[in-house]
């Protein structure tokens, strides 16, 4: 039996002899600092995610109907007349909630230790824009159910791009297919959503990947183990301080699989809508070109941006300044390697400034988020009866909004002018032997 | 190397940079049918005809919302109560005056916006990003406006409106919401879609 394993295997490497070196290079021989901690997860989690995602999405195509006329209904067949098709639309909209907060996490990670820094700005870039394609997908998605939040949703977010001088209207109709949110929008919306988008998703992450493998991982210490003392149990040229990727972090990363599965099959079974966060109240009833919900917001993961849009107010007879500032908003963290000028990577040994200016970019894109999803209009007149929600819901939003960008300019100013104090950065990674 | 000796370096360039040429133009070209196909349909374009309504049983101080291009359009029978706070509410509007001419057609650039004073004819979409301003027509504080005089708020964010359209100061919306071109039939029937001189 052995032999006849060992033949198969002869008879790939002699006609491909490129896959056990390409398997050997990303996984056995992927030498990865050994200090991994809780925060390294959320890269594999994300993956996790994302094949979710591909599996559930192709099940969901089987039944869901392309049509303005026939979508709500199609999605509502699926959830109350197809075997088990609760489960996978449940899997699916879950998994998109999912894949934020991973990816999240995963985005603060690379804050918080530096990890977007030389060698690795490309590694960081080919990230943000997986987070670009990340957001047009989740919104192409949301709008494809046809309920009444995703019609709206549908035409806030296009009309975003009518805001430009001149061509606005245009491109508005061009992108619409139609004067209104319409059939043309839905399907044209629905083959980005299964085909265009997800093909230039997996290209990405493969790229996202492939740029990894070539710099190495970074660390919580951001020390740089390729520079630092030779020669682990495996291989004598493999820096000390690594461990090879299969099979140390891969039983480490099922472990985190273990953990996270638990937590949405808790989501997918017992609270689905997560109390109209996941899946929105408005989205159960059919899309209504006459009438707009009451209280327009979009998924909870676009709220902090969707902040920044609100609070800024017009100037000059255009509405593009809110618009520009959201764009902004994500274009200065695909920014980041260069904004930050700052040597020491890893939040541990850097400088108090930093430490604090992180802070206040967490509390700010938390309290965004708050702003965009309306709790503070709740909120406000809970606390403080009487007052004028408008005027301190603008004044707390604009504050948030200098948090957020003031992060920016604060790092920049800090690290390029030699503001920063740091710690001393050990040589090699500071839990070892 | 014999083909180093016959190879015409200007030649290659000349046929390289040709071939790039032409074959670019051909990419841009094949792009073209694709980028146009985005655009709406003829089917979309025809569903844009003009509409005729009737107004008839519109009693003063009442909103209907009628369909033109599948565009709701806001027709309000405004009380002289109502038009009376017009005047008095300029100091707080972006544009009092409709000075922005793309905004309504010269026939309803007028300190009511309309045609006859009364009828306020408007397309119901905040100038914002496109969602349909509640109509709020009593003259009472309201929790978004402490002083409010009537008019329209866009409960997606928050822009306000007075009872001719025109917009607030320090709102997002930059612009007021546009008059479509109407005109009457007779009292009681608008066609929305068509001007008056064209209608003739």
């Amino acid at each position: 039996m052995a032999n006849a394993f060992s033949r198969i295997g002869d008879w790939f490497n002699e006609r491909a002899p490129g896959l056990m070196p390409a398997y050997r290079k990303h996984m056995t021989e992927y030498y990865a600092p050994k200090n991994f901690n809780l925060w390294y997860y959320f890269g594999s989690l994300a993956l996790l995610v994302l094949v979710n995602q591909i599996v559930t999405g192709i099940f969901l195509t089987m039944n869901y109907k392309t049509s303005a006329a026939e979508a709500f209904n199609s999605v509502e067949y699926i959830m109350r007349d197809v075997e088990w098709g609760w489960l996978i639309r449940y899997m699916h909209s879950t998994g998109a909630s999912l894949f934020f907060v991973v990816v999240f996490l995963h985005m603060f990670r690379g804050i918080m230790y530096g990890s977007f820094k030389k060698p690795r700005e490309l590694v960081w870039i080919l990230g943000m824009l997986i987070f670009l394609v990340l957001m047009a997908e989740a919104f192409m998605g949301y709008v494809l159910p046809w309920g009444n939040m995703s019609f709206w949703g549908a035409k806030v977010i296009i009309s975003l791009f009518g805001t430009i001088p001149f061509i606005g209207s245009t491109l508005v109709e061009w992108i619409m297919g139609d004067f209104l949110p319409a059939d043309a929008t839905l399907n044209r919306f629905f083959a980005l959503h299964v085909i265009a988008l997800p093909l230039v998703l997996l290209l990405l992450v493969v790229l996202h990947l492939f740029a990894l493998h070539e710099v190495g991982s970074n660390n919580p210490d951001g020390v740089d183990v390729k520079h630092g003392p030779k020669g682990n149990r495996w291989n004598p040229e493999k820096p000390i301080d690594a461990i090879p990727f299969h099979p140390y972090y891969t039983v480490k990363d099922l472990f985190g699989v273990g953990f996270f599965i638990t937590i949405a099959a808790f989501i997918i079974f017992f609270a689905p809508t997560f109390g109209g966060w996941f899946l929105e109240h408005d989205n159960f009833t059919p899309a209504n070109n006459l009438v707009t919900p009451s209280h327009i917001k979009p998924s909870w993961y676009f709220t902090p941006f969707y902040a920044i849009l609100r609070m800024i107010p017009s100037f000059f007879g255009t509405a593009i300044w809110g618009v520009i500032g959201m764009f902004g908003a994500i274009l200065l963290l695909a920014l980041l390697p260069w904004i930050d000028k700052g040597e020491v990577r890893s939040v541990r040994f850097r400088g108090l400034g930093f430490r604090i200016a992180l802070g206040v970019l967490v509390f700010s894109f938390l309290a965004l988020g708050m702003v965009g999803a309306g709790v503070t209009s709740e909120l406000i007149p809970a606390w403080f009866p009487g007052a004028d929600v408008t005027t301190w819901e603008n004044a707390f939003g604009r504050l948030m909004v200098l948090g957020y960008f003031g992060f920016f300019v604060f790092v920049w100013i800090y690290t390029r002018f030699g503001f920063e104090k740091t710690k001393p950065v050990p040589e090699r990674v500071t839990m070892h032997d | 190397m014999a083909n180093e000796e016959v190879v015409d370096h200007g030649r290659r360039r000349f046929l390289t940079a040709t071939t790039a040429v032409v074959g670019g133009a051909g990419v841009i070209a094949a792009v073209v049918p694709f980028i146009k196909s985005w655009e709406p349909s003829a089917r979309a374009k025809a569903a844009g005809a003009p509409v005729t309504v009737d107004i008839s049983a519109i009693e003063a101080g009442q909103k209907v919302t009628f369909a033109w291009r599948s565009l709701p359009v806001f027709v309000v029978n405004r009380t002289t109560d109502q038009l009376a706070q017009l005047k008095g509410l300029d100091p707080r509007l972006l544009d009092p005056s409709s000075s922005d001419t793309g905004q309504q057609p010269k026939y309803a650039t007028n300190p009511t916006r309309s045609i006859k004073p009364e009828w306020l004819v408007v397309i119901g979409l905040c100038t914002h990003l496109g969602c349909v301003p509640d109509f709020v027509p009593d003259i009472k504080p309201e929790p978004f406006d402490a002083n409010w005089k009537g008019g329209f708020f866009c409960p997606c964010h928050k822009s306000r409106y007075d009872l001719a359209g025109r917009v607030f100061s320090g709102v997002p919306a930059p612009k007021n919401l546009a008059v479509p071109p109407y005109h009457f039939i007779d009292d009681s029937h608008i066609q929305i879609g068509v001007d008056p001189k064209e209608a003739g």
